[in-house]
């Protein structure tokens, strides 16, 4: 693979052959990434735990021979209608800033769906705040369709988002998602969005075969189906991370 | 194994059973009960399956499974000899397009990943094409094409479209505007090859039979490094679309005819494949057109299989040798529709989305505040020539703000410099003067989807507003509560003639 790689990219043969300072399994590390293992989100429930607690991502990546790990997310619910296109999400006017800048990721963020109409009356970051204080988005179908603008699934994650729960996603939106490692995408079996309230205390727990929606506001449980082909490329970290793993592209770059 | 959807709308009703895609079928094949109720629309689709078509076995004796044209032309990228829909496969890009809104980010992914020193996989296979946030006074917006040229230089791309004079873009010679308009003129787009870009309107360039769908950043950074990209294969959907076009309909009419009846995620993860004596008939940028919303319907990608019209276009434009591909006789489809065109009429989608179809006609008493007419889908050379031909045979003036965007640098030239036909000589620029237009604007992608607060156009209060561009969901223009009917140029057109939403046809026969 590295070695049709260095036909198709002559100056790629520089990176292979130089020294790095990882294993050649590199962990994913997002310059995005919220928190690591010694921080706590402050006002938030808690959001995300893991049995292996020295990973600070949901996406990190590990070596094949370590068992799947159980991801929850827990918090409050915000609940939206069918066909959130990206412009919703993050209207237009917010693009000049570039996700990959540090602060205006950040930025990004506090901006998180203010494209919702105004029937929408609890807003999903409050003005003036940057954070959110829902961890997940329960969507109907065709989330995320419109414009390709990565800053959708960016500015949820930004904004303290952990996962969106919908009957059905648009494709690039959902790409995104898994190419970024931003916010985790389960599709349900049931329109959900109908059964929850925005404010509902709800779980997510991702298992091998059965993940699962918890309401514990309203007591329902729900299925979520499995993550078919993202799987891999979410459970690898990411789009490079995966690649990395598959040997399609050399380790991170010291 | 192809199924074929039949909708019970009226046109379809009316048309022979050979349009009805009968002819397809073997005796054998079940009928479903084609319901054709002329008292009211219904908008049912009934499914019938066709029986899988017989594969004739190959000059080696070994049975050959037909592709179709996308599966083709991402077989031959993957360097695979056969791809079916749902396989992952690892596709080589032959062309990378970005602009100044997804560029930084782009480029930032791919600094951070493949390191500070890394060179770009192929610095002539990628496109930079500054288009959406170029005149305003916004500061983050022209540091963003700052950014890219600091890139571009150290990367040494060829195709790097800048500007530098804000304020005036005919002192920039390189700058051309729109990137799915300048990408087709500046002859990027071949038939047979994968062309990505950080846009969602990239499949406008499947008008040229080729594999084109939009991508995030953070696979754009990816595909900079390596000139690869993971995609998994998708089926595809047939639109047969036959019979003469009528002279008052468009590309733009078509492709809302079609989502219309589909829906916004009709076509999720599928290719949209045209074909049909209509389209035959039409211009490359009447294709360009109908390419262009595919992804309205959630498509990945559209497709048309290039003919002379084509290579006619492409060849002008390249030189860069590309090797057209075109469905197998036995691929299978997922779904098939038939639409007899000469029995369509103009269309709208009204707010908030653009499955939202309408008839134009029976929308004429919504009373509009303004028109825009530019965008990739509708501010090209040919979309402006219509919307004059409109004008001058009406020869009334507008009754609300007409605003006009040409597309690229070229379509505004061809604006000022073209002769309409049956005008006497005159170019749209005189025609829409007379009518009382705005004066055409600066190229860019404008206030179709809303900007910076100062972009030219863009709706900043709850208005009413006809529009040839492509997305009406809550906001896209600007404010929240603007009512966005998006229309061809020539109901564009229309409607600025009467203040309210109007069918061509009251102009035009």
């Amino acid at each position: 693979m590295a070695a049709s790689l260095q036909s198709v990219n002559p100056t790629l043969s520089r990176n292979l052959s130089s020294p790095n300072n990882s294993s050649s399994f590199a962990p994913f590390r997002s310059p995005f990434l919220r928190f690591n293992s010694t921080t706590v989100a402050s006002d938030f429930k808690p959001l995300v735990s893991f049995r292996n607690a020295s990973s600070s991502s949901p996406f990190v990546t590990r070596s094949a021979a370590e068992p799947q790990e159980r991801k929850t997310f827990h918090g409050l619910c915000y609940v939206v209608g069918d066909n959130i296109d990206t412009d919703q999400i993050i209207p237009a006017e917010f693009l000049t800033l570039v996700p990959s800048n540090p602060d205006e990721y950040e930025k990004l963020g506090s901006h998180a769906l203010v494209g919702l109409p105004a029937a929408y009356k609890e807003r999903f970051v409050q003005p003036g705040e940057m954070k959110t204080k829902y961890s997940i988005i329960i969507g109907g179908e065709n989330f995320g369709c419109g414009s390709s603008r990565e800053h959708a699934p960016v500015c949820l994650g930004a904004a303290g988002a952990k996962a969106v729960v919908a009957q059905s996603y648009a494709r690039i939106f959902f790409r995104n998602s898994v190419a970024t490692g931003e916010i985790y995408p389960l599709d349900s079996e049931v329109r959900v969005c109908d059964e929850c309230k925005t404010g509902d205390v709800a779980t997510i727990e991702l298992r091998e075969g059965d993940s699962i929606l918890i309401n514990h506001t309203t007591g329902k449980e729900y299925k979520l189906k499995a993550i078919g082909d993202a799987g891999p490329v979410i459970d690898a970290g990411g789009i490079f991370a995966y690649a990395r793993k598959a040997g399609m592209i050399p380790s991170a770059a010291p | 194994m192809a199924s074929s959807v039949i909708s019970s709308s009226p046109f379809v009703c009316k048309s022979s059973k050979k349009d009805l895609g009968f002819s397809s079928f073997t005796k054998s094949s079940q009928i479903s009960i084609h319901r054709c109720q002329k008292k009211s629309i219904s908008r049912k689709i009934v499914s019938v399956m066709a029986p899988q078509k017989d594969r004739s076995p190959g000059t080696t004796g070994s049975v050959k499974t037909g592709m179709t044209m996308t599966e083709k032309i991402l077989a031959r990228a993957a360097e695979k000899s056969l791809v079916v829909p749902g396989d992952n496969i690892w596709v080589n890009v032959d062309v990378l397009m970005t602009h100044d809104v997804c560029g930084p980010g782009a480029f930032g992914i791919f600094k951070r990943e493949f390191g500070e020193k890394a060179k770009v996989w192929d610095p002539e296979k990628i496109v930079v094409i500054p288009d959406h946030y170029i005149f305003t006074a916004d500061k983050r917006a022209n540091r963003n094409v700052d950014i890219m040229r600091e890139h571009c230089k150290e990367q040494n791309i060829k195709y790097f479209y800048d500007i530098t004079d804000l304020g005036n873009f005919k002192a920039n010679p390189d700058y051309k505007g729109v990137c799915h308009v300048a990408l087709a003129q500046e002859g990027h787009c071949r038939p047979g090859e994968v062309l990505l870009g950080t846009d969602s309107h990239t499949c406008t360039a499947g008008a040229f039979g080729q594999f084109a769908t939009g991508i995030g950043n953070t696979d754009a950074g990816f595909v900079l490094g390596t000139g690869k990209i993971l995609l998994k294969v998708p089926p595809t959907m047939r639109f047969i679309l036959d019979g003469e076009m009528p002279s008052y309909l468009q590309a733009k009419d078509l492709i809302l005819q079609i989502i219309g009846e589909i829906s916004v995620a009709g076509a999720t993860y599928k290719t949209m494949e045209f074909s049909g004596t209509c389209i035959e008939s039409l211009s490359m940028e009447e294709r360009m057109t109908l390419c262009n919303m595919v992804v309205e319907a959630g498509g990945k990608n559209g497709v048309i299989p290039p003919d002379a019209t084509t290579l006619n276009y492409v060849e002008n434009r390249t030189s860069v040798p590309f090797e057209p591909v075109y469905s197998d006789g036995n691929a299978s489809f997922v779904a098939e529709y038939r639409f007899d065109v000469s029995k369509l009429e103009p269309v709208v989608a009204k707010p908030h989305s653009p499955d939202n179809r309408a008839l134009a006609r029976e929308c004429k008493d919504v009373k509009i505040d303004r028109v825009y007419i530019g965008s990739c889908t509708g501010g090209k050379t040919e979309d402006f020539m219509a919307a004059a031909k409109l004008f001058h045979a009406a020869g009334k003036k507008v009754k609300v703000p007409t605003f006009l965007v040409p597309a690229t640098q070229k379509v505004w030239m061809d604006v000022y410099a073209l002769p309409v036909p049956g005008s006497g000589g005159k170019t749209c620029a005189q025609i829409f003067e007379e009518a009382g237009c705005d004066t055409p604007a600066s190229p860019s992608c404008g206030a179709c989807l809303g900007g910076p607060a100062d972009t030219y156009a863009r709706l900043n209060e709850p208005q009413v507003c006809v529009s040839t561009t492509n997305r009406n969901f809550p906001g896209r223009m600007g404010h929240k509560e603007g009512q966005i009917y998006l229309a061809s140029p020539y109901t564009a057109a229309a409607s600025a003639l009467t203040g309210r939403v109007t069918d061509p046809r009251e102009f035009l026969q």
